[in-house]
Order: C-alpha cells, then sequence, then structure tokens
C-alpha cells in the first residue's frame, strides 16, 4: 500500500485490484484458442479471481480462434485440465453470459442445433452454457463494462 | 454518453485474420454511434497499402472496405509514422481514404492522420476502450 501512494492518482483508478471495495463491471474479449496459446487459461483464471473478489463479469466474448474454446467435441487427455469444461461449470456457477461470435465461429465450423439446421450441417458441436451471438454484443461489452479486458492477439 | 472506442491495428493484411476480424468488428461496430478511431501500427500500416492483389495467394481482397470507412462515420484513422518509415513506406503508398464532412456542405476530407508514435501514445491515453487486434 505505501507503494501504492506513490503511483499517480490515475494509475490507482486503472487498477482493477485496488478498487479492493468497489464492484467492478468487467467484459472479457478472448481471441485465441484453447490449448495453443495460454490466452484462453489466463482469461479463465482471471474471469475466476475477478468472481472471487466479488467483481461482475458482464459477458465473456469468444471471438477469432477464442471460439473454439466452446467446442464440446474436445478430448484433451485426462490429466491435463479441460478448459471448455471449466468454462462450462464457472458458467454454471455464476451464470455467466459466455458469447461464440457467429462470424468467427462459422468460418470455424462452430455451430449450435439451431445454426447448424440454418445452415444444412448435419451436426452442432456448442458446448453446454455457451450461445452463439453477433459482434455488436461485443461492442456493448465495451459500452457497458467499466473495463474491457482481452485477452491473446 | 458516447464512448471513445479505438482499434488497434498491428498486423499484416493476410497473414493471419486478425485484419479482416478487426474490420467486421469496426464496420458493426460503427452502428452503434460511438466515437471511433482505427490506429495502424507495427505490421499494420501494411493493411492500407493500395493496389493490393490477392490473386497470386487465394484470398479474398479486403483492402476495398477501407474505403467505405468514411460511409460508416469512421473518419479518425491514425497510421504511426515511424512504423512508415520503419518499412520503407510514406503515405504515397496507402490508399487515399476521405470523408464528407456534414457540417461542412459534404466537403471532402483525409480520414489519414499521420502521427508519430508519442503522438499515437497520447490518443491511446485519450481512450475509453481500445481493442487490438
Amino acid at each position: 500500500m505505501a507503494r501504492s501512494s506513490q503511483q499517480p492518482e490515475r494509475l490507482n483508478s486503472h487498477s482493477l485490484l485496488r478498487q479492493g471495495y468497489r464492484i467492478v463491471k468487467i467484459g472479457i474479449q478472448i481471441n485465441e484458442g484453447p490449448y495453443q496459446h495460454q490466452a484462453a487459461d489466463s482469461a479463465y483464471q482471471f474471469a475466476k479471481a475477478a468472481l472471487g473478489k466479488g467483481h461482475e463479469i458482464f459477458r465473456v466474448f469468444f471471438y477469432h480462434d477464442g471460439v473454439n474454446n466452446a467446442t464440446r467435441l474436445a478430448v484433451p487427455p485426462q490429466d491435463d485440465r479441460n478448459i471448455t469444461q471449466q468454462w462450462t461449470e464457472l458458467q454454471k456457477e455464476h451464470n455467466l453470459d459466455l458469447v461464440v461470435c457467429i462470424a468467427a465461429a462459422q468460418r470455424r465450423g462452430l455451430m449450435d442445433e439451431d445454426e447448424a439446421k440454418r445452415q444444412g450441417k448435419d451436426a452442432n458441436n456448442i458446448a453446454e452454457g455457451f450461445r452463439i451471438s453477433g459482434l455488436g454484443q461485443l461492442i456493448e461489452a465495451g459500452i457497458e463494462c467499466d473495463r474491457l479486458v482481452t485477452f491473446g492477439a | 454518453m458516447a464512448k471513445k472506442f479505438m482499434y488497434m491495428n498491428t498486423k499484416a493484411p493476410y497473414g493471419s485474420i486478425y485484419a479482416l476480424e478487426s474490420l467486421e468488428v469496426v464496420l458493426i461496430g460503427a452502428a452503434f454511434e460511438q466515437d471511433v478511431s482505427l490506429a495502424f501500427i507495427g505490421d499494420g500500416v501494411y493493411q492500407l497499402t493500395k493496389d493490393q492483389s490477392t490473386d497470386g495467394i487465394g484470398m479474398k481482397n479486403f483492402s476495398p472496405t477501407y474505403s467505405a470507412l468514411g460511409d460508416y462515420d469512421v473518419n479518425k484513422i491514425y497510421v504511426e509514422k515511424e512504423s512508415l518509415e520503419e518499412r520503407g513506406l510514406s503515405l504515397d503508398d496507402l490508399q487515399h481514404l476521405t470523408w464528407e464532412d456534414e457540417d461542412e456542405d459534404w466537403a471532402e476530407k483525409d480520414s489519414i492522420r499521420l502521427v508519430s508514435r508519442a503522438e499515437l501514445a497520447d490518443v491511446i491515453d485519450d481512450q475509453d476502450v481500445v481493442l487490438s487486434f
């Protein structure tokens, strides 16, 4: 705390961790796929820590290869973490809004039941707790949140 | 009240999908009537080069879309001077992007603002939301 008093006021107001007693509304953007890149893990750890401190996660938005975090068909080795399942469980516990970008998802073969029907595909692969929606959801998170925190890219 | 949104473009246009998917966010975001700026730094400056041709790589040339940004009220496009110079480029190598100012009888104005690294840092500092691609 002694150190923080030497920081300019503005820096203090920008630091989530120093806000201790104020609930911060946070948006999270995840830009990289699971396992290939630490961004997906870091985002999960960050979300869990922020919720643990009593902050609000307004939305988690999956973009670019980040949409691949939402596939329920991944089978990581049993002695490793299952990133998608971690999100599904966190979603259940905190009623998180996990949004997968539809434009990015379509390119990469991620789809829910409705989208599979609409596109005439024979399968869907979105895990429980995620929903597919548009990029407007990311912009809305930027508008509504105190902080939009980006992981990856 | 509108927030200041900056889209920071840092990567070359076709080596990865970031440039294209950044542009998609910008176009959707334009409908939300926020105060929007774009910045191009590092290899991101290649996104704005003129006369792009993707014939040899089998990918869609999305560079004409940048010239439509003015119609979406996206008219603050910051290009970092040092990034251009480091790549042997100048403003002449970039598309001439313009917008029409309805407050001045639709006068055509340049959208690109050539700024130094230090100046851009101040612009970034002034933003509410910075999305980096």
